[in-house]
C-alpha cells in the first residue's frame, strides 16, 4: 500500500529534516523532481511547488461507508483547494521553498494565524486524513499501540468512547486527534521541565478548523475530519452515525501503529540530541574557566590555590 | 422532561409575539425552556435558490438539535445555579453558548428569508433603503461586501447586517461557529443573518459556497430587515 511504502522510500531521508523529519516521509512535501525520483504516481502537478497527493486508494473504495460523491469532492474540491491556494500564496515569499510542516509552525504564528496557515495545515490535515483510512478497514489495533491504549485510556472501549465524544462535542469545523504526546504540558506547547516516561502518553485532542496538534508539539497518529462537508453528503446532520462508522469500518489501526512506532523514535532521538547539546555545554563551560585560569596566573585566585 | 412535540404548534400561538425566541415552553420547576419555531412557508418554497431538502433537514435536524441541547444545557444549568455548584456552571457556558447561539440565530434566520411571492429579493424602501446607500453607496456594494466576508469565513459561522443602536449606523459583521451578533458588540442589532455553517448549503451547491451567496439574496426578506430598522432607528 502506497501508506507503507512511503515510509520506507528514498524520499523518507530525501526529506529528512529534524524532529518532525520521519513524519514528513508520508507527507506532500516534495518537488516534482523528487516524485520522479520515487516513481510515485500522483495527481498531475498543479504547480511547480505543493502536489496534491491521491488517497492510497481508488476514490470508491471506501464505499458504502464513505461515499465517492463524498471524496471526489471533498479530495477533488476541498483538498485541491487548499494545494492550489497555497501554491498562490507562497508565490515570492519567505515561505516559497519551505517544507509543509514548516510553513505550518511559521504562519500559526503562536495563535496569531497568519494567512497561509488555514491553507498549509489543511493540506496536511487531509493527507493525514486519507492515509488515516483503508478498505475494510476498522476493528481494534494490536500489539505496542494496543498496551498503551490500554495503558493510557483503561481499554480500548474506553478509547473508542472518548474518541466519538470528542468528535461528537467539536462544536463547528475542526477535527479530532489520536496524538502522542512527550515532553510537552497540557497547555499550549509549554515544555515540561521535569519530563518522565509517564509524561510520553497517547491523548485524544480536538483542534478548531485548521489547526493540528504539530502546533503544540504533540505527535499525530489519527485524526477524524468533521467539518460538515466530510460527512454531509452522507450521513446529512448525523455525525455521530458518521463518527461510529469511521470507527468501526474505516480505520487504519496498521497506519497508526507505524505512526506510533516512527514517534517513538523521533522522541528518543530528540532526548538524545538534548543530551548531547547539554553535555557539550557543560564541557564548553569547563574548558572556559580552564583557559581563564591559565591566563591569570599571577592573580590571587592561583596563589591561594 | 421534553414534552414539545405534540405542544409545539400550540406553544406557538401563544407565543406568536415573542419575537426571534419561537416558542417559549415553563416547565413545572418555573424554567423557561425552548421550543422548535414555526417557519412561515413551505420547505419548498425558496426554491430553487435553497432546495426543499436543505430547508427541512436545516430546521427539522440541525435547528431541532440547538434546541433539544440548550433545552439540555438550561436544565443542567439551572441544577448548578441552584446547588451553587460554581465548577459545574462554568463547565456548561460552551454548551449554553454553542446550543443556545444556535436556536438565536436560527430563529432569525427563518425570518430573514421569504418566498419570491411574499416579497424575497425585493429590495429595501424606505429609512433602511436610504441608510443602505448611505453607509455604503448602494445595494450592490452592500451586497458584494457581504459576499465577500461570507465567502472569506474559514470554517463555520455567519454573515451579518446589523444596526449599532447606539451609533444609528449599519454594520457588516461576522461571527464564528454559533456566536451570535451580540458576541461581536453590545449595541449590535441583526438585520439579516447568512449562515455560512456547510450544512447551509452544501447538498445543493457542494464547496461553492461564492454561489450559495450569490442565490440567496433572490430569498431574503428585506421588508422583515426593515421593521427591525425602523424600530431602532425610528
Amino acid at each position: 500500500m502506497a501508506a507503507t511504502a512511503s515510509i520506507s522510500s528514498p524520499c523518507a531521508l530525501f526529506s529528512y529534516q529534524g524532529f518532525r523529519g520521519a513524519l514528513i516521509s508520508t507527507r506532500t512535501f516534495q518537488t516534482t523532481e523528487s516524485q520522479r525520483q520515487c516513481g510515485r504516481a500522483v495527481a498531475a502537478p498543479i504547480s511547480a511547488k505543493f502536489d496534491l497527493k491521491p488517497p492510497p486508494y481508488p476514490l470508491d473504495a471506501l464505499e458504502p461507508h464513505m461515499s465517492q460523491d463524498t471524496i471526489s469532492y471533498h479530495w477533488g474540491k476541498h483538498h485541491r483547494g487548499y494545494v492550489e491556494n497555497l501554491n498562490m500564496q507562497i508565490v515570492g515569499t519567505d515561505l516559497d521553498g519551505m517544507s509543509l510542516e514548516d510553513i505550518i509552525i511559521l504562519s500559526y504564528n503562536k495563535g496569531d494565524i497568519l494567512p497561509a496557515f488555514n491553507n498549509a495545515a489543511q493540506i496536511w490535515n487531509h493527507d493525514f486524513f486519507w492515509e488515516s483510512m483503508v478498505p475494510n478497514g476498522g476493528g481494534k489495533p494490536s500489539g505496542d499501540l494496543l498496551e498503551l491504549i490500554e495503558r493510557d485510556f483503561g481499554s480500548f472501549e474506553r478509547f473508542s468512547a472518548k474518541f466519538r465524544s470528542a468528535a461528537c462535542t467539536q462544536f463547528g469545523s475542526g477535527w479530532v486527534w489520536l496524538a502522542y504526546k512527550a515532553n510537552r504540558l497540557n497547555v499550549g506547547n509549554a515544555i515540561n521541565p521535569h519530563p518522565s516516561d509517564e509524561d510520553k502518553k497517547l491523548v485524544v485532542v480536538k483542534s478548531p478548523n485548521a489547526v493540528n496538534p504539530l502546533v503544540w508539539d504533540y505527535l499525530p497518529l489519527l485524526t477524524i475530519d468533521v467539518w460538515e462537508h466530510a460527512y454531509d453528503l452522507d450521513f446529512q446532520s448525523r455525525r455521530a452515525d458518521y463518527v461510529s462508522m469511521f470507527m468501526e469500518k474505516l480505520v487504519s489501526w496498521e497506519t497508526v501503529s507505524a505512526r506510533l512506532e516512527m514517534a517513538k523514535a523521533q522522541v528518543a532521538e530528540r532526548e538524545r540530541e538534548e543530551e548531547k547539546r547539554k553535555y557539550e555545554e557543560d564541557n564548553e563551560s569547563s574548558s572556559n574557566e580552564t583557559v581563564e585560569m591559565y591566563l591569570d596566573g599571577e592573580t590571587e585566585d592561583s596563589e591561594a590555590e | 422532561m421534553a414534552f414539545r412535540p405534540l405542544l409545539t404548534r400550540k406553544t406557538l400561538a401563544c407565543a406568536a409575539g415573542l419575537g426571534s425566541n419561537g416558542g417559549i415552553a415553563t416547565s413545572f420547576r418555573g424554567l423557561q425552556t425552548f421550543t422548535l419555531p414555526d417557519l412561515p412557508y413551505d420547505y419548498g418554497a425558496l426554491q430553487p435558490a435553497i432546495s426543499g431538502e436543505i430547508m427541512q433537514l436545516h430546521h427539522q435536524k440541525h435547528h431541532q438539535a440547538y434546541v433539544t441541547n440548550y433545552n439540555k444545557a438550561l436544565e443542567q444549568l439551572h441544577d448548578a445555579i441552584s446547588k451553587g455548584d460554581a465548577p459545574a456552571v462554568v463547565k456548561l457556558q460552551s454548551a449554553i453558548k454553542f446550543n443556545g447561539g444556535g436556536h438565536v440565530n436560527h430563529s432569525i434566520f427563518w425570518k430573514n428569508l421569504a418566498p419570491i411571492q411574499e416579497g424575497g429579493g425585493e429590495p429595501p424602501k424606505g429609512s433602511l433603503g436610504w441608510a443602505i446607500d448611505n453607509d455604503f453607496g448602494s445595494l450592490d456594494a452592500l451586497v458584494q461586501k457581504m459576499n465577500a466576508e461570507g465567502a472569506a469565513l474559514q470554517g463555520s459561522g455567519w454573515v451579518w447586517l446589523s444596526v449599532d443602536k447606539e451609533l444609528k449606523k449599519l454594520v457588516v459583521e461576522t461571527t464564528s461557529n454559533q456566536d451570535p451578533l451580540v458576541t461581536k458588540g453590545p449595541s449590535l442589532v441583526p438585520l439579516i443573518g447568512i449562515d455560512v455553517w456547510e450544512h447551509a448549503y452544501y447538498l445543493q451547491y457542494k464547496n461553492v459556497r461564492p454561489d450559495y451567496l450569490k442565490n440567496i439574496w433572490k430569498v431574503i426578506n428585506w421588508k422583515y430587515a426593515s421593521e427591525v430598522y425602523e424600530k431602532e432607528c425610528p
